[in-house]
């Protein structure tokens, strides 16, 4: 045990508890652990978009929270709202609306997001306040922790923790070479 | 490394511009030695926020972190304040290296240490070690389950 493993694996692997945007037999998943107030994950934000829209169906994107919250004030309650327009069924409207309006993300906002989705505001302000899914949003941070994630955005490719460049192509291309 | 336990070297340095924190006063719980490169370098930033993050989970194997490199205890003590790092920075700082060289994990080149993490167990014995690219953040993962594997029973860890 006197070294890591070079190339850490995703652990749990994807389930049923996840956030995944694609189909689920698709032969490629790219799962992100990232902070809704880290400027490196809104900078990811359009180029893992740019990647879904060229992949199509053969890719299916997973999003797990890795809030850095002594640096990041406002990561965990975004990470927290997130869940909760998930509970309504509109997680990756919220987790999209997050990255676009990075720039404004204290509580305030948040509500404001809710509210423009449709979704039940005053049900989000009672899940920050109660703390509803700060359990599961540290379990994603555990979870990104024992799999070697080392900083916002990390990425795991079908499970394996991808330490290349992100930018478009590179991502992109590191993906295409996995396709059968 | 080898796998034989090998006793950690000793030593004392200065935790803030007053006070001193000694190895052997950490002994009787595990303790997470995180030698780093220097304040203030971006890998390092993010290297010491995730392990401040990741404290609670130390802590729930009775562990204490504790950060190391050549930077003086006034440049520690404003940098843990700017970060709000929850652990302790020592300074080996006075002579240069001198405790990261007795773990033999000094770079000569760039004058720092490198970037290095070692896991005691609670006698003062080293259990496990692992020397990172200097330009990588090493995570916490090998650190998890170093603890892990000294205490399996590790989150029901109970202080004595």
């Amino acid at each position: 045990m006197s070294r890591r493993d070079d190339r850490a694996q995703l652990t749990p692997s994807v389930g049923s508890r996840d956030h995944a945007s694609g189909p689920k037999d698709a032969p490629l998943t790219l799962v992100e652990y990232g902070d809704f107030q880290c400027p490196h994950c809104g900078k990811a934000y359009p180029i893992v978009k740019d990647v879904q829209r060229a992949l199509g169906s053969e890719l299916r994107f997973v999003f797990r929270n890795f809030p850095l919250t002594k640096i990041h004030p406002e990561a965990e309650h975004a990470a927290e709202a997130a869940e909760a327009a998930g509970a309504q069924g509109a997680f990756w409207q919220m987790h999209d609306r997050l990255f676009e309006r990075q720039f404004a993300l204290d509580d305030d906002h948040l509500l404001e997001y809710a509210t423009e989705l449709g979704l039940d505001a005053d049900r989000i302000r009672g899940d920050l306040e109660a703390g509803t899914y700060a359990a599961r949003v540290r379990e994603d941070f555990i979870s990104g922790v024992k799999s070697g994630v080392n900083g916002t955005p990390t990425f795991f490719i079908n499970g394996v923790r991808y330490d290349g460049s992100w930018d478009r192509d590179s991502l992109l291309a590191a993906l295409q070479t996995l396709v059968p | 490394m080898t796998r034989t336990p090998k006793r950690a070297p000793d030593f004392q340095l200065p935790s803030a511009p007053d006070k001193q924190l000694s190895l052997a006063a950490l002994r009787g719980r595990p303790v997470i030695l995180a030698f780093y490169p220097a304040d203030w370098s971006p890998v390092c930033g993010d290297q010491l926020a995730l392990y401040n993050e990741v404290l609670p989970e130390f802590e729930k194997y009775g562990a204490q972190l504790v950060g190391i490199s050549v930077d003086g205890p006034w440049c520690h003590a404003a940098y843990r304040d700017s970060r709000k790092l929850r652990f302790p920075l020592l300074a080996d700082f006075e002579p240069k290296g001198e405790v990261a060289r007795r773990y033999g994990v000094y770079d000569r080149q760039s004058g720092t240490t490198q970037r290095a993490l070692f896991v005691l167990d609670k006698d003062g014995d080293i259990r496990w070690h692992y020397v990172s690219d200097p330009r990588v953040n090493p995570g916490a993962d090998g650190i998890l389950a170093a603890l892990e594997q000294l205490n399996p029973k590790g989150a029901a860890h109970e202080p004595a």
